[in-house]
């Protein structure tokens, strides 16, 4: 019965409206819990449909409070795979098991951190999917299903977890801003059901009929008041981005341009020193920042990770360095880092010569 | 004293004036709500008094567990009326002997301890002091789906104190689970997923159905950097694997799960493949090898590694279950008898040691398994409190024996299943030769007897004779047959004798029993160097088959009873199938029965 108040909270300070709300939760109280113990027949049928969409994303991670595993749901008959941007597909080697248990290598096509989503794709075809364009909005007091693999429950032909709840608020996460650290902003539905566990990144939230509404969220938790949110976001706020990375339009960062400039951007020219590069993959960090030069002026400081070159997502030292390669040093470029939990753009001017500390 | 007047006419006044405002607040309040209530539909109202009456009547089956003095404790659940109930065995590990169980009519019962199941995380309990307890009704957990409405009954943190206890609501999320051994005892397989709050203390509670039936006993959560509290991720024990161990439970004994023998691994197609094989197994002797691809397990296909181990998990030691292998494109279907998880005394000495199962100190998770089992206690330790003095009603209830949690029960049943047996007609008074004649389905004649001293076979082609003095293990003729004459000379003996006299002899548990329906209760016994298990349909009461044990890690000798028939007052079958292993199969049609009194001991 505590589901609704959230909902009744929001509509009782129309004071003329005090009797409607309440009818309203009496209806609800009636309406959306009790008939739901009869018909057991129809969620448990869209549970069934849904469940073949679902994915389980292997990868980097396994140290201690790092999972190593997060969840995911088709997207297309083709095998792209909408799931969150995180730490575990910072790896050559990321592994999306179906739900009828075929294991695939993923290619991670692209990804907006902005929205903490990536677009991965697999090699198969004819696949259930969910069609993003067919998803809906929901609101406040919605009853949902998340579907998630969420501690790692299911492995191999298992089907994902299945967990149920109400929509308790729809809002933005920015209103919390200091408290969750997030460098997503943007409208969330908030769940009072406890779905954003380990693992449950990237999984799928439907309303009762099996219609998508959102995707899972990574573990937020407020760092005042060690409180963890469960939260959602709407699909509508991720499709556009979607869109553009199954176009192609965020070029792919293994696809680079074939030509290099004559005069392109490089790292001892800005005055950048990153990170040793000793991995497979070495996030692109920042090590140091030279005295008076131009990435000193555009305001990069160390530590500093390196997100976004101009549009293309960089995910390793590698990259980096292989995106400056093509890109000509007449004019301003912009750099998007993430500095603790923000994200941060700069400009760094190709013309600057800021070499007067060059080792 | 004299200001105390005054004082209480203030108050009055006082609360004249807030029961007003109070009363005028409340009817403002209340108008808009009847009126609402007025329009909701009736079909609505009638579902939630029908969940309403669900739940209040699964409560009212539903125990707080108070172990250790209160000091710990869980909950638990009352299956039949006589007041077998069960919990965790996390739970009742606490207690010992005895415990408390409030229920939800406020009152405090004695309980006392029948059986455990440490590595199903599984006690069986009595409740004492009625006959009348309100009993869950056991659903079949196989029909559960991901989806379906659930509720959890229990004691979370210990708060019922009036032992009303607290309901959670949720659905199923996953069906089928299996997590991966706590430490080396406690093993979840084939476990319910639920997303309803389970809370330390709801340990040992029961998971309900929609409907109010019972379909599994809460045990463990995934419990990570939040804390031990509930994250939406809680696991229930199948109420169909408990069923499977409940006769054993009922044996008073420290019960094992079961192994086949063989270790399996994934191959590339997502077959499941014998990857190692012990000679010793029933499957090895069933034709079992590596290399071989596993097909269905106890009837059900297997997929995955993980899904051979849930159908291993819901079986104790000793079952017979259905295998279907493949080899080289040929399929091979057998019957084969799980082993034991654990050796002789084994497991005794892990519980007793305590440590494997010490929530206190919980073993480390593999990285990217759900960690813990839940200790249901409040922070004082266990180790300084002195246990309570037993109760009197449980000490009626307790015998201790060495190898057994509570004798008591096992003589209940083993006198249970030989009282069934002579109600329909006692052998004591044939302790003299028995003799059967008739002839085998090939037509040939045989006479079979057997006495105190020698068992015989006659057939067409010859006779064959044995003494039955000293060591039986080396006297197992006809030859192939894995001791005919013994077993046929062990039934006669154990039906003349009784479980009095024939030497040690304990109830097991139940087992099924090809062509029965229901599990077959069993009682071992032992005699000499040899060991049989007699087999009893608990809807007649009958013997049905029997087992002899020459050695370990080797075939029975197994004799098949039915076409059952009444000889001078007893009932006596019409037909004997005789089996070893895969070879010898024998089938003796008995037309004629000839008893002798107890004549010797005359002469």
């Amino acid at each position: 019965m505590i589901h609704t108040s959230p909902a009744s909270r929001r509509t009782r300070p129309r004071r003329g409206r005090a009797f409607a709300a309440l009818a309203l939760v009496v209806a609800a109280l009636g309406g959306s819990l009790v008939p739901q113990v009869m018909a057991v027949d129809s969620p448990t049928q869209a549970i069934e449909a849904n469940q073949p969409k679902m994915v389980k994303i292997y990868g980097a991670g396994g140290v201690r409070g790092l999972e190593s595993y997060q969840s995911g749901f088709l997207v297309s008959e083709q095998g792209h795979i909408l799931t969150a941007w995180s730490y575990v597909l910072d790896t050559d080697y990321i592994t999306a098991v179906l739900s009828d248990g075929r294991k695939f290598e993923a290619k991670l096509l692209n990804a907006d951190p902005r929205l903490e989503l990536a677009v991965l794709k697999i090699e198969a075809e004819d696949l259930a999917f969910f069609d993003l364009a067919a998803s809906v909005p929901a609101d406040s007091g919605s009853r949902v299903w998340a579907y998630s693999n969420l501690f790692g429950v299911a492995a191999g032909d298992e089907p994902a977890s299945v967990q149920h709840g109400i929509i308790a608020v729809k809002t933005r996460l920015d209103a919390r801003r200091g408290t969750f650290e997030t460098p997503y902003h943007g409208p969330v539905y908030v769940l009072d059901a406890m779905t954003n566990n380990p693992g449950a990144a990237g999984g799928a939230l439907t309303n009762q009929n099996g219609e998508l509404l959102g995707m899972l969220g990574k573990e937020l938790r407020n760092a005042q008041n060690n409180i963890w949110l469960n939260y959602a976001i709407p699909i509508d706020e991720l499709r556009g981005s979607v869109q553009q990375i199954l176009e192609g339009k965020f070029r792919p960062t293994e696809e680079q341009a074939q030509v290099k400039p004559q005069d392109a951007f490089d790292l001892a020219q800005l005055g950048l020193v990153l990170v040793p590069d000793v991995l497979e993959l070495t996030p692109p960090y920042v090590e140091e920042v030279r005295d008076a030069s131009a990435a000193e002026t555009a305001g990069i400081r160390p530590d500093d990770l390196v997100v976004f070159v101009g549009d293309h997502l960089v995910h390793s030292c590698k990259g980096l360095r292989e995106e400056l390669a093509h890109i000509e040093r007449d004019g301003k470029l912009r750099i998007v880092l993430l500095r603790g939990q923000e994200l941060v753009e700069v400009e760094v001017n190709g013309q600057a010569q800021g070499e007067a500390t060059q080792p | 004293m004299s200001k105390q007047p005054l004082r209480n006419r203030r108050w009055a006044a006082l609360r004249g004036t807030i029961m007003k405002r109070l009363w005028c607040v409340l009817s403002l309040a209340l108008l808009p709500l009847s009126a609402a209530w007025a329009q909701v539909d009736p079909d609505v109202l009638a579902a939630e008094a029908a969940r309403v009456a669900v739940v209040e009547r699964a409560s009212r089956a539903t125990l707080a567990i108070f172990a250790n003095g209160g000091q710990g404790g869980g909950s638990g659940v009352v299956i039949s009326p006589d007041g077998y109930a069960l919990t965790n065995f996390h739970v009742t590990h606490e207690a010992g002997v005895a415990m408390k169980c409030g229920m939800a009519d406020g009152r405090l019962y004695d309980a006392v301890i029948v059986g455990l199941d440490p590595t199903g995380d599984v006690a069986l309990v009595k409740v004492l002091g009625r006959d009348d307890f309100p009993a869950a009704e056991m659903a079949d957990s196989d029909l559960v789906q991901v989806g379906d409405w659930c509720f959890a009954i229990g004691n979370p943190f210990l708060l019922a104190t009036d032992f009303h206890p607290t309901v959670s609501y949720g659905v199923i999320s996953g069906v089928h689970r299996y997590q991966y051994p706590a430490g080396t005892i406690l093993e979840y397989s084939d476990c319910l997923q639920a997303d309803a709050a389970i809370n330390p203390g709801n340990s040992g509670g029961p998971m309900f159905d929609a409907q109010g039936r019972l379909i599994g006993i809460n045990g463990r959560g995934s419990f990570e950097k939040r804390g031990r509290v509930n994250v939406g991720v809680g696991y229930a024990i199948s109420i169909n694997q408990i069923k499977n161990f409940l006769g054993h439970l009922k044996s008073g004994r420290l019960v094992d799960h079961a192994t086949l023998g063989a270790r399996m691994r994934s191959d590339e197609d997502r077959r499941v493949i014998v990857d190692d094989i012990l000679e010793e197994s029933d499957a090895f002797r069933r034709g079992l090898r590596y290399g071989d691809e596993l097909l269905s397990f106890a009837g059900r296909t297997v997929g995955t590694v993980n899904a051979f181990k849930n159908v291993l998990g819901i079986y104790p030691k000793g079952w017979r279950v259905p295998l279907s292998f493949q080899r080289k494109g040929e399929r091979v279907d057998v019957l084969v008898r799980l082993r034991g998880v654990h050796r002789e005394g084994e497991l005794a000495e892990l519980v007793e040691a305590g440590q494997k199962i010490d929530p206190e100190n919980p073993p480390k998770p593999k990285p990217g398994q759900p960690p813990t089992p839940e200790p249901d206690r409040k922070p004082s330790p266990r180790h300084h409190a002195k246990p309570p003095p037993m109760p009197e009603i449980v000490k009626q209830y307790f015998v201790e024996k060495p190898g057994y949690v509570n004798y008591y029960f096992n003589a209940l049943n083993r006198d249970r299943v030989w009282k069934a047996l002579v109600a329909r007609g006692d052998f004591a008074a044939w302790q003299g030769a028995w003799t059967i004649a008739g002839d085998t389905p090939m037509g040939e004649a045989f006479k079979l007897e057997f006495s105190d001293q020698q068992a015989s076979i006659k057939l067409p082609g010859g006779e064959l004779k044995i003494t039955l003095e000293g060591e039986l293990s080396g006297r197992l003729e006809p030859p192939g047959s894995g001791g005919l004459l013994v077993a046929l000379a062990m039934w006669r003996r154990f039906l003349v004798l009784g479980p009095e006299k024939f030497g040690e002899v304990s109830y097991w548990g139940t087992e099924p029993l090809e062509g029965h329906d229901k599990l077959l209760d069993v009682l071992v016994a032992a005699h000499g160097d040899i060991e049989c298990r007699f087999l009893f349909d608990p809807a007649d009461g009958q013997l049905a088959a029997m087992e002899m044990i020459s050695e370990e890690d080797s075939d029975p000798c197994e004799l098949v009873f039915s076409e059952f028939k009444e000889v001078e007052g007893r009932i006596l079958p019409g037909r004997i199938e005789a089996r070893h292993g895969d070879d010898f199969s024998m089938t003796f049609q008995c037309k004629e029965f000839n008893f002798a009194p107890a004549a010797e001991k005359q002469e």
